[in-house]
């Protein structure tokens, strides 16, 4: 893929990118966005993807983190695996898993709007491959969050009669709140940015599939090769800005102020 | 600085109150704490903390007195011996239920950083069942009580200061109501002049509520000064003496205890004897705004005493300062040197005022700080020797 997208950088090297300058009419064209091969169904696609993996990542990541970050047992383990994990190279993953654990499933049905009709069993390895990448960063700053908690604020809470259950409830997991949505984020952008090369399985799509499957194959066609590349990367950029909006928002809802890091509103408003 | 509004009105109503007393003993019976790497935190302790009173444990680091404290608890386990509260074995009690009925308070507060204030106050009552609003109404009542203002209940922690910060670790530690109070170095973190303020506070809140607490200090000063009794813990966790604060420092059972509690002992054993009568002279004064020119006049051995409206006592003015210029007297002209003491101070702080005062005359106010007279060292010294006489500190 880098190499035949550097081939035609090279070639063309002499008058600049090619058709840089049609990707607007390419992104404001109503017929790109609609119909079963639109950029809004693979937004959706992408979306759908991005979450499920981001969610499946925190149910695992979470947990863990918070019992780690608690009891202080297999923090050395967390952070060997975190680190081990960011090598693994994710189209690799993926393909692997294809190769490995697509053949075995025998479910080719569809799962309401989330899953088209024979989809499935090329969507667990896009879904376990995201999940991989987005259990590190949500799992070392659950740990970190909790793990950073003042001593002297969980000895004050034991000491006052909370179980160890509520010590992490009531206690840890609020503070370390801050530190896991930034985790999350961290995540979220990340699936974002990696859920593209889902549109190589079959079945699949998401923004990839304008990348690699609409615009490639087309790319000796400047009205449509490069422009729905371009166009394709700009609205994956586009929802990643959003959704980090979107999660900044949810960490000013749900993290308490007294929390807050002290910026520079914040401080000027402290006695 | 902590600014306490209606200081003086909670005062009254604390010695309106009906004192209550809890009857909780904590009693250790030859305890011992050893790590699993050999060393001895605590060896064979035993000591009684006798309902409604303040026991202190004191000592240098390494002495075992916070893992003492700990064991009251079971945030530690002994390692052989018992606690007794009352007559039952805590080692029997569930740690989360023996634990909602003690008061906590540790040296850093340990303020839950994301809950106000209020909130921080009403966790044991939630933890025991009660209702938000309940525990709410309950927290706002103890903010009261521990002399902070109601609008301080929506804050976090974060912007409260280090003086306000222990109040409310001692409000919530206060507000299930348990009758057994543990505290571990709860004053340690605040500046010198907040912790004056904090344990005289502490004090008179004790005589509201007569808990049974157990307080930990390597401090000696603030031992003797909240303790009902004192028990010093030498390295090695072993208890070198348990005693009356004056017993301590009339009669140290040994050279340790002799050096721990320090120097200046014979002088600070003052502190344990009420000045009582003492043979005070009246001054002429002046007050801010008198005429310079009247000053000299009326000055005694080269001062006088300069007094607000109030009758209250402000500083010194040297005569020689005051001259034959015009003007008036105002508060930058005055010696601000001598401390004050009042007509129910100790024979210490009698001859403290004395010693510091530029004039050499100690002043003595009423509690509501104006002014009786004032007295000199020799006076006090008389005072002592009398003292001395008739209560014999030497056994």
């Amino acid at each position: 893929m880098a190499a035949g997208g550097g081939a035609l950088i090279i070639a063309s090297a002499g008058s600049g990118l090619p058709s840089v300058g049609l990707v607007p009419r390419w992104l404001t064209t109503a017929s790109h966005w609609t119909g079963r091969h639109g950029l809004l169904v693979s937004l959706r696609e992408h979306v759908i993807y991005t979450v499920v993996a981001v969610l499946i990542a925190m149910i695992i990541a979470i947990p863990i983190g918070l019992v780690v970050g608690h009891t202080g047992k297999g923090s050395f383990a967390v952070a060997g695996f975190a680190n081990a994990i960011r090598a693994v190279p994710a189209f690799g993953l993926m393909i692997l898993l294809y190769v490995l654990v697509s053949p075995k499933i025998h479910f080719h049905g569809s799962i309401g709007w989330l899953v088209p009709r024979g989809a499935f069993a090329s969507l667990v390895p896009v879904e376990a491959m995201l999940v991989v990448l987005a259990v590190p960063p949500i799992l070392t700053n659950t740990y970190a969050g909790v793990r950073d908690t003042d001593p002297a604020v969980t000895d004050a809470a034991r000491g006052m009669g909370m179980r160890p259950r509520q010590v992490v409830m009531r206690v840890e997991l609020p503070i370390a709140l801050p530190l896991m949505l930034a985790g999350i984020r961290s995540a979220v952008l990340q699936v974002i940015a990696t859920a593209t090369i889902a549109g190589f399985l079959p079945f699949l799509g998401g923004l990839g599939y304008q990348i690699f499957i609409n615009g490639l194959p087309q790319i000796n066609d400047p009205n449509v090769g490069y422009p729905a590349m371009l166009g394709a990367a700009l609205v994956v950029a586009a929802l990643a800005g959003v959704a980090d909006l979107v999660l900044l928002g949810v960490e000013r809802l749900i993290v308490s102020p007294g929390l807050a890091r002290p910026t520079a509103r914040t401080r000027l408003l402290r006695p | 600085m902590d600014h306490i509004p209606g200081t003086a009105s909670r005062r009254i109503r604390a010695n309106a109150v009906v004192v209550r007393r809890s009857d909780f003993v904590i009693r250790f019976d030859s305890v011992t704490k050893q790590y699993p790497d050999g060393t001895v935190a605590v060896d064979g302790l035993t000591l009684e903390a006798d309902t409604g009173k303040i026991t202190v444990l004191v000592g240098p680091s390494g002495c075992g007195k916070t893992t003492s404290l700990r064991m009251i608890n079971r945030m530690i386990d002994p390692t052989k011996g018992r606690i007794w509260l009352d007559d039952r074995d805590i080692a029997t009690m569930r740690p989360d239920q023996l634990r909602r009925g003690m008061g906590y308070v540790i040296q850093q507060a340990g303020l839950f950083p994301h809950r106000t204030v209020i909130d921080n106050i009403g966790t044991v009552p939630v933890l025991l069942g009660a209702t938000r609003r309940a525990a709410r109404r309950r927290a706002l009542k103890l903010l009261d009580q521990v002399g902070l203002p109601a609008n301080l209940a929506g804050r976090y922690p974060a912007q409260l200061s280090g003086g306000q910060q222990q109040r409310v670790g001692v409000a919530r530690a206060l507000a299930a109501n348990p009758p057994v109070m543990l505290m571990d170095e709860p004053f340690s973190a605040v500046d010198p002049v907040v912790r004056v303020q904090l344990q005289d506070e502490f004090l008179r809140l004790q005589g509201e509520l007569g808990k049974t607490i157990v307080f930990v200090t390597h401090d000696i000063d603030e031992a003797v000064k909240l303790g009902d009794q004192v028990a010093v813990l030498r390295v090695g966790g072993r208890l070198a003496q348990l005693a009356t604060p004056r017993e301590l420092l009339a009669h140290p059972s040994d050279s340790f205890v002799a050096g721990f509690v320090g120097r200046d002992r014979g002088y600070r054993a003052l502190g344990f004897t009420p000045a009582g009568e003492l043979p005070l002279r009246g001054e002429t004064v002046v007050r801010l705004g008198d005429r310079l020119d009247s000053v000299a006049a009326r000055a005694t051995e080269g001062w006088v005493l300069v007094l607000d409206e109030h009758d209250q006592p402000q500083g010194w003015l040297a005569a020689s300062a005051a001259s034959d210029q015009g003007g008036a007297v105002t508060p930058e002209m005055l010696n601000l040197g001598g401390t004050l003491a009042m007509e129910s101070s100790s024979l210490r702080e009698a001859l403290d005022a004395a010693l510091s005062s530029p004039s050499g005359r100690g002043v003595i106010v009423r509690d509501d700080g104006r002014l009786i007279g004032t007295v000199t060292a020799s006076q006090v010294l008389t005072r002592i020797e009398q003292e001395r006489s008739a209560v014999p500190l030497a056994r």
